[in-house]
């Protein structure tokens, strides 16, 4: 069965152009096919100038997120099966900065994942002795905090992200929490200075976009909003008890 | 061999950032949603001003609060507050459907499911309702 498929791809070279346009592949249509194969056919086959990214190919590392139909997917989890029979619409992500064709610049992101200091923060520096020991119902507290890829789907589902680009964004906040979460941490006061601030979880007005499109299931806008309860109920701690704050 | 001259600049590509248009939210449906979600404080609004008013009629007397009555029965009226009550009724759904994401209650180890506590919060919700309105209509 000789049957074709077509994915307009958006394509962007600051060396020719200053603006994004549209160009059209013919794939061959294959069942077993991901958005990613067709992807990868356009490069081997028909234009090895196409730039994207993409690594383990099954969905566990994050780098192959973009935009297909208007919807932030990884394309390596997404079948042409499902877009029969298609145009199908490729762009990269939204919301970042295009580098060139498929590739998006998330250099922003780096800076606020590395401001919520995700690690382990103890109160004293001297070396463990043993381990830390954590129960399995302790585990789970933050165990979806902790599938995040870094995919960057959340981001461009995030229409605040997109108007605010200050916003700390879900990932980043999810990471936060997931060691605030975590019993062997005792960082919590000084990872929700960075949280609790205006362009941290406040920016968030629950759209939950984020939750929707993630494929690892870790649920940041539930993240967010009980950072949100928690960060309020300390603040009025704060001032009634106020010897607690040491 | 590089002669002493020669200077190196460093290339930057030229990133290309896509404006947001400002009716960013009609292009998706659930965008749309969120954001029809968000205009319903208006109608929350609209209710805490007919009740500041009609707590000011208490206050100056019978006449006055027959007067309001009156006003607040015209069909212009009517259709406000019905406008105003289904967006009203969107806006708790559509909170309380959101109540597990803030709220995770565990007893023990067991976490309360989603549904639980969307469910008892519609309950109480329709309870308290009931009460009100049964004491509005008997006393």
């Amino acid at each position: 069965m000789n049957e074709y498929i077509t994915l307009d791809v958006l394509r962007y070279n600051p060396e020719e152009n200053s603006k994004q346009n549209y160009q059209s592949y013919e794939v061959p249509f294959r069942k077993d096919w991901v958005i990613l194969d067709a992807l990868n056919y356009i490069k081997d086959e028909l234009d090895g100038t196409l730039s994207f990214r993409w690594s383990c190919r099954m969905g566990v590392c994050g780098s192959c997120g973009m935009m297909v139909n208007g919807e932030p997917v990884l394309t390596c989890a997404e079948f042409l099966n499902t877009f029969h029979p298609g145009p199908i619409r490729i762009e990269p992500l939204v919301n970042f900065p295009v580098v060139r064709d498929l590739v998006i610049e998330m250099s922003d992101f780096m800076e606020k994942l590395e401001r919520v200091q995700p690690w382990i923060i103890r109160k004293d520096e001297d070396t463990p002795k043993g381990e830390y020991l954590q129960t399995p119902s302790q585990l789970m507290d933050y165990k979806n905090y902790s599938m995040c890829i870094n995919c960057m789907l959340c981001y461009s589902a995030c229409p605040v992200y997109g108007l605010e680009p200050r916003f700390l964004g879900p990932a980043a906040i999810a990471i936060g929490q997931r060691y605030n979460l975590d019993n062997r941490d005792e960082g919590e006061k000084q990872r929700n200075k960075v949280l609790s601030e205006e362009e941290g979880i406040w920016q968030c007005t629950l759209v939950g976009e984020c939750s929707a499109v993630c494929p690892k299931d870790v649920d940041p806008a539930a993240a967010i909003q009980s950072l949100k309860v928690s960060s309020t109920v300390d603040f009025f701690k704060s001032f009634i008890m106020p010897w607690q704050n040491r | 061999m590089m002669p002493e001259n020669h200077n190196y600049s460093k290339y930057h590509p030229k990133w290309h950032r896509t404006p947001i248009p400002i009716f960013w939210w009609l292009h998706k449906w659930v965008y749309i949603k969120f954001i029809s979600r968000e205009l319903t404080s208006i109608a929350i609004a609209f209710f805490a001003i007919v009740l500041l008013f009609q707590v000011r009629a208490l206050i100056e007397g019978p006449q006055a609060y027959s007067d309001l009555t009156e006003t607040l029965n015209t069909p212009v009226s009517v259709i406000l507050h019905s406008i105003a009550l289904i967006m009203v009724l969107y806006h708790s759904l559509t909170w309380f459907s959101l109540a597990p994401k803030a709220l995770v209650v565990k007893l023990g180890k067991w976490r309360i499911p989603d549904r639980v506590i969307i469910g008892l919060n519609l309950f109480a919700w329709i309870l308290i309702s009931f009460l009100i309105g049964w004491l509005t209509v008997t006393l």
